[in-house]
């Protein structure tokens, strides 16, 4: 397969993010999500690239759902959501014909097209490329690090819930990071209590308090908790836009917090 | 599509295609003369040997999902202690989850080693009727990442099925990653002579779930797994407070309910959000054991009761209780009622 293309492809992307967790259903395609309306909201050109092949989620939480991926010289055009085009996605979901389709894929194949789709997306000007990642530290985590290292990452950001069972995977990603030599930027605890919209007492229901605990055990910025908000997780459901429905929330603070955090990190590196 | 080594040359065919050994792309590749001989064609004898192996186990069940974090593991765990709760019954937990092993903590023997002895690998028991086995006892720390391509992922599960001392079993339970790919394909794969009971496929109520668990179903259809039943995991949140139910994972398209009527699958029971679930997982103690008076419990215990069919038990118990526990005996139930005449 040709080298080519890729270099020109992130030229002018400026920063690369990568989200993890070795835990699955925490909330890393939210994250995603969440963090690019949100950096776009900041005034910023954003793209995602979803390469959980097996579990494409980000296509029907931004609501693109059928769109025919186009062809152009340098390579597959993304698609972009706003017209404005300032959040641009490229997932696999686009290239299936079935979206119940199954990807029966082993490794080699998912290495292979996960190359071809970070060398081969015409991402044009980007200020911030998010990639969201399946769970796990296994082939596609190693073909993203492998394809990007040469351009540039700026680093991870690991998505946890606050229970043992979920700390304890995203552990062995941390290590997945440092043996692979990619910068922990820091740790988000997601579904960190959630309110009760009838009485507002606070129920811990994935226990409480495990990313913070984590980031302290791994020397670890913590970059705040993501409340379990019914609301967030009705507008990703609906494809909505959370964070302009409802920028009265705690829900929206905790995030944009986030995302605040982390332009600030881009514009020290 | 499923046989191309990961260190192999671009373009090759795959080692069992019919042009194995004998493209273009084969020129030059040190195992050229043994595809092209046929030998990579003949399918794993590990194949024949995990069927004698496992022999003795009157059933397997395969826990799957599409979706991550909708409760696998969560749900492997109570399923295998309550199998287990009947003290005649030999129940067995394999997590082939290679890169994120929970099972060791929820089933609370985190830092247990795995002994070598003549028959080969031993596993680990929690009780003396409920064993399990996962790479996370072969791990040195909590730390240590396992960051294995698919190939070596499939030489764990192989040695996991063949070379694990399972004994006589009436109930091998497997644990799976999210997904549809190298472990999933490799489970399938090496069980396919020792044949599978079938899968049950764990979801949560909201459509972004769904969406991935039609893709496992799909993924069972694809590789001839018969598909048992469905579970609704974190369907519904009760407030202790005010008792007031809150979707917090809203089934904007009717939940599992609808994905079954619409795939002609049976559902299991919806499991309600129980915080006490997730913090006995955390704990590594059964949440069943959590209310040991609870109807459910005791009904399991009298042979009396649990004779009758599972519709009138399940009457007698929505009489007395609903709660968590009493929904998974109902799932165990139905489980047991759907396999009785599936004995291998």
């Amino acid at each position: 397969m040709e080298q080519s293309g890729g270099e020109e492809n992130f030229a002018r992307v400026r920063h690369v993010l990568l989200v993890l967790s070795g835990k699955g259903g925490v909330g890393k395609s939210t994250v995603t999500v969440e963090l690019a309306l949100a950096f776009r909201q900041a005034g910023k050109k954003v793209g995602i690239l979803d390469v959980d092949l097996c579990g494409p989620s980000i296509p029907r939480m931004l609501r693109v759902c059928r769109p025919e991926v186009h062809q152009c010289e340098a390579g597959w055009v993304p698609v972009y959501t706003d017209q404005q085009q300032n959040l641009a996605l490229m997932s696999i979901g686009f290239l299936l014909e079935d979206p119940d389709e199954a990807v029966v894929w082993r490794g080699p194949k998912k290495t292979a097209l996960i190359g071809q789709f970070v060398r081969d997306v015409a991402w044009g000007e980007l200020d911030i490329l998010l990639v969201d990642t399946p769970p796990g530290t296994s082939d596609e985590h190693l073909a993203v690090v492998e394809n990007l290292r040469k351009h540039k990452i700026d680093g991870a950001v690991l998505v946890t819930t606050p229970q043992a069972v979920s700390t304890g995977d995203v552990r062995r990603e941390i290590t997945f990071c440092k043996k692979t030599g990619v910068q922990i930027l820091g740790l988000i605890e997601n579904m960190s209590g959630f309110v009760c919209p009838h009485c507002s007492e606070c129920s811990n229901i994935f226990s409480k308090g495990g990313g913070e605990e984590l980031a302290k055990l791994t020397g670890s910025e913590f970059l705040g908790s993501v409340p379990l908000d019914p609301l967030l997780t009705h507008s990703l459901e609906e494809g909505s836009n959370f964070l302009q429905a409802f920028p009265e929330s705690a829900t929206f603070s905790a995030i944009n917090n986030i995302a605040q955090k982390l332009l600030l990190h881009m514009k020290d590196g | 599509m499923a046989d191309v080594p990961s260190d192999a040359p671009q373009h090759c065919p795959g080692t069992s295609s019919e042009q194995a050994g004998k493209t273009s792309a084969c020129q030059g590749c040190p195992n050229q003369s043994l595809c092209a001989s046929g030998a990579a064609k003949a399918p794993d004898p590990a194949i024949e040997e995990i069927k004698v192996k496992l022999a003795t186990v009157k059933h397997k069940i395969v826990v799957l999902s599409g979706k991550g974090g909708v409760g696998k593991s969560t749900f492997s765990a109570n399923l295998a202690h309550a199998l287990a709760s009947d003290a005649s019954t030999e129940v067995a937990l394999l997590d082939v989850d290679i890169c994120g092993p929970s099972v060791p903590k929820i089933m609370g023997v985190e830092g247990e080693q795995v002994h070598q002895s003549g028959s080969g690998w031993s596993p680990v028991y929690v009780e003396d009727n409920l064993a399990v086995m996962s790479i996370g006892f072969l791990l040195g720390s909590p730390d240590d990442a396992v960051i294995w391509r698919g190939p070596k992922k499939n030489g764990m599960i192989k040695q996991f099925l063949r070379d694990v001392d399972w004994g006589e079993l009436d109930y091998l339970i497997v644990d799976t990653p999210p997904g549809t790919s190298d472990e999933h394909l490799s489970v399938v794969q090496y069980l396919s002579a020792a044949r599978i009971d079938g899968a049950v496929i764990i979801t949560t109520p909201q459509e972004v779930s769904l969406q991935d668990v039609r893709k496992e179903i799909r993924f069972c259809q694809k590789v001839n797994l018969p598909v048992i039943g469905v579970v609704e995991n974190m369907s519904g949140f009760e407030c202790p407070k005010c008792k007031n139910t809150s979707q917090i994972f809203p089934p904007t398209t009717g939940g599992a309910e609808r994905m079954c009527e619409e795939l002609g699958l049976p559902l299991l029971g919806k499991v309600p959000l129980d915080p006490r679930i997730g913090k006995n997982c955390d704990e590594g103690k059964s949440f069943l054991s959590e209310v040991p008076d609870s109807a459910a419990a005791l009904a399991y215990q009298d042979a009396h009761f649990a004779s009758r069919t599972v519709n009138t038990r399940i009457n007698v118990l929505f009489i007395t209780d609903q709660n968590s526990v009493h929904v998974y005996f109902i799932i165990l139930w139905s489980l047991q009622d759907l396999l009785k005449n599936n004995v291998a």
